[in-house]
């Protein structure tokens, strides 16, 4: 208990417990108490809130045992509809990462180390100010681009490069594109703040010694950057991988994001059970997969969190 | 393989600024030459220049006799070492020596034999799996140095590589790098504002001010001729008066100062003529405690200090407000404290040289 003191000494009885609190009422109440819930609830039958807490209301491995072998009268053997949604999901989400870390390292790279003084300023003001938008309004702008008589369209015919308006909405395309620029600043800025604490005169180093700029980023640029880049990844894959607004609003009519069916679970089935299981799953994932990752490449999980 | 390095006309400018004006020079095949000056002058400036970071606005960078105009920095037969020596913090001590040979493809295992080699080279031997953080300040200099020698550079560059270590680790690590040169045989451009380090280990000295190369020489002849007042007063340390020239021929010129009348030598460098404003400068080892030479005049003792072999003796003179240094040899006798006493102290002609008047060094 002696930090415990040292803290108190430290910023005084009142703020140390106001901290204290805070931080303890956002980790049980925000954090733990919700998800317990949700695991509780997954592990149970799903009966009308009534029944809530009564024998009917028993523990079952049910909801999880769906997403595999799907309806007990369905003719299926397995449930290929949501693992397919699921796999897909997962996959889109480890696609979108990437298309953003390719996107978003040069422009991280050229924030840091080439743009100067005002026009540095300026690009990270106009890529901040596009998210004081809400997240939704974001979405239908897209779909307001990609429309069939959007701004794209129009320019793609005009020119004379389409003979007809391309449907951007049914291919997925702007489903793609809202995805990737729905959470760019994510990836930018963790690269940003690695690559711009990097020693300038390393790359002049690595340059002077005779090595192309390609070379420069691969063994001196992106390895001291490797924190950012793992901590843009991680946070741009969970986020798309649970991403709801953007896939409900640009999706195709054939493609659904697991999330939806998470929704439908909660909002439209009145099933809370199987989305609290599907919700589990998609989180389990994710977090073992982001293990995996970070095993695979070497990365801590505390140079994430710096 | 060695290469000479000549500067024809070079300007620099950044805007309104001037930081290397019309400057010419010549650096010999396998010479350790040194650019001289205090910071700011623009010596680093150069250094760029010759190394591809940076174009000269006007002008010719010549390696070898080839003009170096358009040919980018990992392209230049010159191999630099920084400042803070840039080594790279994550890659192995070996794998940091031997990246140029990566760049150009080389395998692993001839990386490996060529970086062992160069460890043996810096005396660092079986240190090459150690990471660059491990090593000491003297050591991760020295791997700073082999990085570039591996790049077997025509024309090794310096930028002040000795500024952060301390005083007795910079000390032998001039003679190590001096050693190194005549090992390795190449041309050695060594930039700092350490005039110890440029006398110690150069072979030919620049010095430099605002943009300006004031004098080109060898050591021993920058400190005993110097070209100008600022190369006198920067170079060592020097006494001054300032006067008006009364008498002047070849040899020897007699100024009338404040503190009365001093004959130098006349410099060799420098045209004066009878009226001109100039200055006589005297070594603080050439100023005796004795009133039978050339030159003398009284003094009052302002305070004395011991630095063990040497005593320095700060002196107050009339007509002279920053007063007098003298330096003598400690040789074991017992210095009383003569502070506040008043001495007589001369100087020979010979040892004192008279320059016309123009910028002096900050203090």
């Amino acid at each position: 208990m002696n930090w415990l003191r040292t803290f108190f000494r430290r910023n005084g009885t009142p703020l140390a417990i106001f901290l204290l609190c805070s931080v303890l009422f956002w980790m049980f109440m925000m954090i733990i108490l919700p998800q317990l819930f949700m695991v509780d609830f997954s592990l149970r039958a799903n009966v009308p809130p009534p029944q809530w807490g009564t024998d009917t209301h028993s523990y079952t491995l049910e909801h999880y045992k769906y997403i595999v072998y799907g309806s007990s009268t369905s003719t299926d053997q397995f449930n290929t509809l949501d693992m397919g949604v699921f796999l897909r999901t997962l996959v889109a989400a480890i696609f979108v990462t990437l298309i953003d870390l390719i996107l978003c390292y040069p422009i991280a790279y050229y924030l840091a180390h080439v743009a100067r003084g005002g026009w540095g300023r300026l690009m990270v003001l106009s890529l901040i100010v596009p998210f004081w938008i809400n997240e939704i309004l974001r979405a239908f702008s897209f779909k307001v681009l990609f429309g069939t008589t959007g701004i794209i369209n129009n320019f793609l015919v005009g020119i004379g490069f389409l003979d007809q308006p391309y449907d951007f909405i049914r291919n997925d395309i702007a489903l793609w594109a809202g995805l990737t620029y729905a959470y760019i600043l994510l990836m930018i800025f963790p690269i940003y703040n690695s690559v711009e604490s990097l020693d300038r005169n390393q790359i002049d180093a690595a340059r002077d010694l005779g090595s192309p700029w390609w070379r420069i980023h691969w063994r001196v640029v992106i390895p001291h950057a490797k924190p950012g880049i793992s901590s843009g990844c991680t946070m741009v894959f969970m986020l798309t991988a649970g991403a709801l607004a953007a896939p409900s609003i640009l999706g195709g009519p054939s493609s659904l994001w697991f999330t939806q069916i998470i929704y439908q679970g909660f909002n439209q089935a009145s099933n809370w059970a199987r989305g609290s299981a599907y919700a589990i799953i998609l989180l389990l994932t994710c977090i073992v997969f982001v293990l995996v990752v970070m095993k695979v490449f070497k990365v801590r999980l505390g140079e994430i969190a710096r | 393989m060695s290469a000479d390095v000549e500067l024809k006309n070079v300007w620099v400018r950044f805007g309104d600024f001037v930081a290397a004006r019309d400057v010419d020079l010549h650096i010999g095949e396998g010479e350790f030459f040194t650019i001289l000056g205090p910071s700011g002058c623009g010596k680093t400036t150069l250094l760029r220049a010759v190394s591809g970071f940076l174009e000269p606005s006007d002008g010719q960078v010549l390696i070898g006799g080839r003009d170096m105009a358009g040919i980018g920095p990992n392209r230049r037969p010159t191999a630099l070492i920084f400042q803070n020596l840039a080594l790279f913090p994550l890659m192995s001590v070996w794998e940091n020596i031997t990246f140029a040979l990566e760049v150009r493809g080389v395998n692993r295992a001839d990386r490996r034999k060529r970086a062992t080699e160069l460890l043996e080279l810096i005396a660092l031997p079986d240190q090459g799996d150690k990471m660059v953080g491990e090593l000491s300040g003297g050591q991760r200099q020295r791997v700073a140095i082999a990085r570039a020698l591996a790049a077997e550079p025509d024309v090794l560059l310096l930028d002040e590589p000795l500024s952060a270590l301390d005083l007795k680790l910079r000390q032998h690590m001039r003679s190590e790098l001096r050693a190194i040169q005549q090992r390795v045989g190449i041309t050695f451009i060594y930039i700092t504002h350490d005039q110890g380090e440029a006398l110690t280990m150069s072979d030919h000295i620049a010095v430099m001010r605002e943009g300006v190369i004031e004098q080109v020489s060898d050591g021993t002849t920058l400190y005993d001729d110097p070209g100008s007042s600022f190369v006198a007063s920067f170079v060592g340390e020097n006494n001054y008066f300032r006067g008006t020239v009364v008498d002047t021929d070849v040899s020897y010129t007699t100024l009338d100062t404040p503190s009365g009348r001093f004959r130098g030598r006349t410099s060799k460098n420098q045209s004066l003529r009878k009226g001109d404003d100039a200055f006589v400068f005297i070594r603080p080892e050439s100023i005796k405690f004795d009133s039978g030479l050339d030159n003398s005049l009284q003094a009052r003792v302002r305070n004395q200090e011991f630095e063990g072999n040497f005593w320095q003796v700060f002196l107050d003179v009339e007509g002279e407000n920053k007063g007098l240094k003298l330096s003598t040899v400690n040789d074991g006798r017992h210095h009383e404290n003569i502070s506040g006493d008043t001495v007589s102290v001369g100087f020979n002609a010979d040892l004192a040289v008279v320059l016309p008047a123009g910028p002096l060094a900050a203090e």
